[in-house]
């Protein structure tokens, strides 16, 4: 039986409407602000044995997208995209006791301090990830 | 000292050694180099200090012979039986390990068929004593997977065999330039890493320095290989003032300069001024001077920015590459002007198109020649290129400066 459960907590570019303040027009406060409260969050994280990974993506518009059917060529689209915003702009991997702890810490990122200090209010998409050994062991 | 650190540090100045002599004796570098791994583990579990054996290096390499021998056992290749068979006497006594065997298996883990990613790794566990556990740690990977990427590099040395001894002649200084770039940037990838030391993890400059500084005390007379050694040791003594409390990048120009380690560039400036002495230039002297003329200023402002611009000159000269026109344009910057600066960056605009070093430092100058317009969109450029968090923070930070102005 497993313990403890671990999550991937996925965040997108934005809510997608207009309220939302791009960070190119952020103050280089908000901007420092926002920096420092992901490394403190991480570092809280990491102190209290929850933070398996956190990793941020490279820009949106360097991403490609790759089909291929098993024959010819594969299919390689490019950037930029006009629908960037349901691309991942990060995540984090958390091992943790419950699934209330894993929405408590989700909560906390979405409320980011953003423009002027203001919450983004990022949807942080929250996933149970699967595990093998936990089948009524 | 505690006893956990003892034991590391012999068996760290041990493993080489035992690795050696196993490779000697039995011909293939790569199974003795998974031997000696399993019996450095081995080791860890059981020595403790101060019971420790008696001989810890014949220990090493009979557990690791023996380990050897099984394996080959199980292995259903006949000519490796063979082989087996021929080697199988001379297991016994006191091993003997020779003077250059360090370098030799430095040449061996730096083979010209491997990428660096394989080659970093394998130097670190067959030279530094790391295990799989260890190097996992250091480069943020599971042990499964870093246990494959050294498997990975060992079939690639295995399909082309060589002697257990250093390279011919003919082909020392090509072999020997690999090294090198593998140790250049096994630092780099520790300079550019979280301080490992401080999460408990091995850090890889500090290993990278140590390694060099035993090719260094192999062939002192080599001038590029003390070039090297200086330049680690150069840029290591600046990074107490390269990251802030949070781990932000504090560029050169706003570290504090009191908290670079003086002894340190003491070292490295008396090592690159010998090397240049013998009028052998090459690529890591080079950069060595750059960094001491860097080291040697009291401010950002009264660096000598003519000779840093002449040194990067020589350097585009003997190792042509478009970044390094990127800094000698910075330099030129401080010496004639920032327009000066944005003329030589022009020079390599098509080449470094993709490159967000290019697209930063262009945003840089052209913030400083009042043109904040065409500025924000050289950081927006770099910001869509760059891949280090700290670097696209920092970025984001002066962009958001510039804007906000």
């Amino acid at each position: 039986m497993s313990i403890a459960m671990r999550f991937m907590l996925i965040q997108t570019y934005g809510r997608g409407d207009e309220t939302t303040v791009p960070i190119t027009e952020w103050s280089p406060e908000d901007i420092a602000a926002h920096i420092e409260f992901q490394q403190v969050l991480n570092e809280e994280l990491t102190r209290l044995g929850e933070l398996v990974g956190a990793e941020g993506l490279a820009s949106p518009e360097a991403a490609k997208f790759v089909v291929w059917d098993g024959q010819g060529e594969p299919i390689v689209t490019d950037g930029p995209y006009t629908e960037f915003k349901e691309l991942i702009a990060g995540y984090r991997l958390i091992d943790v006791d419950t699934i209330e702890r894993a929405v408590e810490i989700a909560a906390r990122i979405s409320a980011a301090p953003g423009a002027g200090g203001a919450p983004i209010r990022h949807p942080i998409e929250v996933r149970q990830i699967l595990s093998l050994d936990d089948a009524d062991g | 000292m505690s006893d956990k650190q003892t034991i590391e540090g012999l068996l760290r100045e041990l493993a080489p050694q035992a690795l050696a002599v196993l490779a000697r004796r039995f011909g293939s570098f790569a199974d003795a180099e998974d031997a000696v791994q399993e019996a450095l583990i081995k080791a860890y579990q059981t020595w403790r200090d101060p019971a420790l054996p008696e001989r810890p290096l014949a220990w090493l390499v009979r557990v690791a012979s023996r380990q050897l021998i099984g394996d080959y056992r199980s292995d259903s290749a006949r000519r490796r039986r063979e082989y087996l068979a021929a080697s199988w006497q001379q297991v016994t006594g006191e091993p003997l390990p020779g003077r250059d065997d360090s370098l030799t298996l430095l040449f061996m883990c730096c083979h010209d068929a491997l990428t660096p990613a394989a080659a970093i790794p394998l130097t670190l566990r067959a030279l530094g004593g790391l295990t799989t556990r260890e190097l996992a740690d250091a480069f943020l990977v599971k042990e499964a997977t870093m246990a494959q990427r050294i498997s990975r590099a060992k079939a690639t040395i295995r399909a082309d065999p060589e002697p257990f001894a250093l390279p011919t002649a003919d082909a020392y200084d090509r072999r020997l330039r690999s090294v090198l770039h593998v140790l250049y940037l096994m630092f780099n990838e520790g300079h550019v890493a979280m301080r490992g030391a401080e999460l408990g993890r091995p850090d890889l400059a500090v290993e990278a320095i140590r390694l060099t500084r035993m090719v260094h005390a192999l062939r002192p007379d080599d001038p590029e290989i003390a070039g090297l050694l200086g330049l680690l040791l150069l840029t290591e003594a600046r990074r107490p003032a390269r990251t802030g409390p949070q781990g932000e990048l504090i560029p050169l120009d706003e570290q504090d300069r009191s908290r670079w380690d003086h002894a340190l560039i003491r070292d490295g400036v008396a090592l690159v001024t010998a090397a240049l002495r013998r009028h052998r230039t090459g690529p890591y002297q080079l950069q060595a001077a750059i960094a001491a003329v860097h080291d040697q200023a009291s401010n950002y402002a009264d660096t000598n920015w003519a000779e840093i611009a002449s040194l990067y000159g020589a350097l585009e000269r003997v190792a042509p590459n478009p970044l390094v026109t990127v800094n000698r344009a910075v330099a030129i910057a401080m010496v004639d002007g920032h327009n000066a600066g944005l003329e030589v960056l022009a020079m390599v605009g098509d080449s470094l198109e993709g490159h967000h070093r290019y697209h930063a430092v262009r945003a840089h100058l052209l913030e400083l020649a009042e043109r904040p317009t065409e500025a924000l969109a050289a950081y927006d450029d770099a910001l869509r290129l760059v891949t280090n968090t700290r670097e696209r923070d920092h970025l984001q930070l002066r962009r958001a400066r510039l804007r906000s102005a």
